[in-house]
C-alpha cells in the first residue's frame, strides 16, 4: 500500500517537474514559427471536423429535451437562455476537451511516443538539439492554444443555425426573435469569462498528460499503446474532476 | 594485454576519446566493470563483442546520454560528465552519431533531415545550406533522393542518409552503431567503403560498434572484444585474429558451443526432465 502511494507520488512529481520543463522551454517554441504552424494545425485544424460535428450534434439534441421539459411549464419560448448557458457553462468546454483528448491527445501521445522507440528523440540530443524545446513545448504550446479556440467552434455550431437553432426554431417552432433576444439578454460576460478559463485550464491539462505520457512511454509498441490508452483514460477523468472544481469555485 | 597500446599505433599524440575504469550497470546487471578503452585520433576503431555486451551503452556514454556509476570518458581531454548540459551539448556538435536504426525525423524529408543540424546550429544562408547538403548527400551518393521521406527509403539508404546527416556539422569523431545489421551484401560494402573513405578524406575518427566480424575487422586499424563487461582482448585486426583468449576465438569464428555457452543457465537437464516437480504444477 505504501508502495503504491509512494510510486504515484513519485509519478506526479516527475510530472511535475516534466511540466516545469516544458514551460521554460516555451520561449523557444515561439522562435520556431514553422514548428509551431506545423502543430497548430495537426492538433488544431485536424480536431475541426469532430468538434464542428460534434457541436452541432449535442446542440440538436439539447433542444429536442430541453424543449419537452420547458414546455411542461409553459416556458419553451426560453429555449435558446437554456442551450445557451448549458453550452456556454459546461459542454463547450468539457466536451471540447473530451473529444480533444480522443482525438489530438491520443496522437501526440503516440507520435512522441513513436519518436522515441525510433531513437528519433536521443538522436536528436546527440545532435544536440533539446527534444523538450524542439518536439514537446510547440505541441504542448499547440494544445494550449486550439482548445479555448475549439471550445468557442463548438459552442457556436451547438447554439446556432447548425445546432439548437435548427431543432427549435425550424422544426419545433420556437421564435426566433425570442431565442435570440433571450440569449442576449440573460448571457453575461462572466458566463463567457469563466468559459473561457475553464477551456484553458483543460488545454493545458489534456496536453500536459499528452507530452509527459508520450515522452515517458516505455520505447516498445506496447509502451506506446499504453502511452495512449493513458492518455485518453487520464484526460478524461482529468477533465471532468477538474470540471467540477472549476464550477464549484464560479457558482 | 601484449599487443601494441593504441598510442604506439598513432604515434605520440594523445587519444580522442579515453575511457578509463569505467563501471556501468543496468539494474542488477553489470554491463561494463572497470573497462579502459582509447580511441586514437584519425582511425577507425572497431569495437566488437557479442550481443548484449553493452556497445551501444558505450556510445551512449561517450555522448554523454547517460552516466557511468564510475569511472570517467574523456573526449579531447574534456571530461564528458562533468559537463554543464550546454557544455554537453557544444561536445556533442564535435560528435556524429549513427543509430542503429538511423533515426531520421520521420516528418522530414532526407534533404530537411541532412539540413536539421545546419538550421538548428548554424546561421548559415538557405543557399548555403542546400550547396552543403548537397555536398553531404552527394558523399553519401543520395543527392537523387533528397525529396524523399524516411518510410520511402530502404534500410540500407536509412542508414546513408543519417550518415550524412552526422556528417553534416563536420564532426571530429564519428560512432556507428551497428551499421551493418540487417543489410544485403551490397549495402554492406557500399556502408563498408563509405565509412572507410570517409574516415580518410575527411579526417575523422570513428568508432565502429558492431559484432559483424569479418566486414569490421576488414575496415578498422585498431579493434577491442569485449564480453562479460571486460576487454577481453585487443590490438590491431591482426593481433586480434591471432589472439589466444578462447572467447575471442569462439566468437571469430562463430562457434556455437564454448566458453559462451549453448544453454542459458538451467538445472541438469535430466533433474528438470525427471526431477520431483515434473509435471506438477500447483
Amino acid at each position: 500500500m505504501i508502495t503504491v502511494i509512494g510510486n504515484y507520488l513519485q509519478g506526479v512529481g516527475r510530472a511535475l517537474f516534466f511540466l516545469f520543463t516544458v514551460i521554460a522551454a516555451l520561449p523557444s517554441a515561439l522562435m520556431r514559427p514553422r514548428q509551431m504552424a506545423q502543430q497548430l494545425y495537426s492538433v488544431g485544424v485536424l480536431s475541426l471536423v469532430i468538434v464542428v460535428l460534434s457541436g452541432s450534434f449535442i446542440g440538436m439534441v439539447l433542444a429536442l429535451q430541453f424543449y419537452r421539459t420547458l414546455q411542461v411549464f409553459g416556458a419553451g419560448e426560453s429555449l435558446g437562455v437554456a442551450i445557451a448557458l448549458s453550452v456556454v457553462r459546461e459542454f463547450g468546454p468539457v466536451v471540447t476537451a473530451l473529444l480533444f483528448a480522443g482525438r489530438a491527445g491520443s496522437a501526440l501521445a503516440a507520435e512522441i511516443g513513436l519518436m522515441k522507440a525510433t531513437d528519433q528523440l536521443s538522436g536528436m540530443e546527440m545532435m544536440a538539439v533539446d527534444p523538450v524545446k524542439r518536439v514537446i513545448a510547440p505541441r504542448f504550446l499547440a494544445g494550449l492554444i486550439s482548445m479555448p479556440l475549439l471550445a468557442f467552434i463548438f459552442t457556436v455550431m451547438a447554439i446556432g443555425v447548425a445546432g439548437g437553432h435548427a431543432i427549435g426554431v425550424t422544426l419545433l417552432g420556437v421564435d426566433a426573435g425570442s431565442y435570440w433576444a433571450g440569449i442576449k439578454e440573460v448571457l453575461h460576460g462572466n458566463d463567457i469569462r469563466d468559459s473561457l478559463i475553464k477551456s484553458l485550464v483543460f488545454g493545458a491539462a489534456c496536453s500536459w498528460i499528452a507530452v509527459y505520457q508520450g515522452y515517458h512511454a516505455a520505447p516498445t509498441s506496447a509502451g506506446v499503446a499504453r502511452a495512449t490508452t493513458n492518455t485518453v483514460v487520464i484526460s478524461s477523468l482529468a477533465i471532468l474532476a477538474l470540471d467540477f472544481i472549476l464550477t464549484a469555485f464560479m457558482f | 594485454m601484449t599487443s601494441p597500446s593504441p598510442d604506439a599505433a598513432s604515434g605520440s599524440i594523445t587519444p580522442l576519446v579515453q575511457v578509463r575504469g569505467l563501471k556501468f550497470s543496468h539494474g542488477p546487471r553489470v554491463i561494463y566493470d572497470a573497462v579502459d578503452i582509447d580511441i586514437p585520433r584519425g582511425k577507425v576503431t572497431a569495437i566488437m563483442g557479442p550481443s548484449g555486451t553493452g556497445k551501444t551503452t558505450l556510445l551512449r556514454l561517450i555522448g554523454g546520454q547517460w552516466k557511468p556509476a564510475a569511472g570517467s570518458v574523456s573526449f579531447d581531454g574534456i571530461d564528458v560528465h562533468s559537463q554543464s548540459r550546454a557544455q554537453l551539448f557544444a561536445l556533442r556538435k564535435r560528435m556524429g552519431m549513427l543509430f542503429q536504426n538511423g533515426a531520421l525525423l520521420t516528418d522530414l524529408t532526407v534533404f530537411d533531415n541532412v539540413a536539421f543540424p545546419l538550421r538548428e546550429h548554424t546561421a548559415l544562408p538557405e543557399s548555403m545550406i542546400r550547396d552543403l547538403v548537397l555536398m553531404k548527400l552527394n558523399a553519401v551518393g543520395l543527392r537523387g533522393a533528397r525529396d524523399l521521406y524516411p518510410e520511402e527509403l530502404s534500410g540500407g539508404m536509412s542508414r546513408r542518409v543519417a550518415l550524412a546527416r552526422a556528417i553534416s556539422l563536420d564532426p571530429e569523431l564519428v560512432m556507428y552503431d551497428e551499421p551493418f545489421t540487417g543489410q544485403d551484401p551490397i549495402s554492406m560494402g557500399v556502408l563498408m567503403r563509405l565509412i572507410r573513405e570517409l574516415n580518410n578524406a575527411l579526417g575523422l575518427t570513428s568508432i565502429v560498434v558492431s559484432h559483424d566480424v569479418e566486414e569490421v575487422l576488414s575496415i578498422s586499424d585498431y579493434a577491442y572484444v569485449i564480453a562479460g563487461g571486460k576487454v577481453l582482448g585487443q590490438g590491431t585486426p591482426e593481433a586480434v585474429r591471432a589472439s589466444e583468449s578462447p572467447l575471442v576465438q569462439q566468437f571469430l569464428r562463430g562457434e556455437h558451443d564454448g566458453p559462451v555457452p549453448f544453454h542459458y543457465k538451467a538445472a541438469p537437464y535430466a533433474q528438470d526432465l525427471l526431477g520431483p516437480a515434473a509435471g506438477v504444477r500447483a
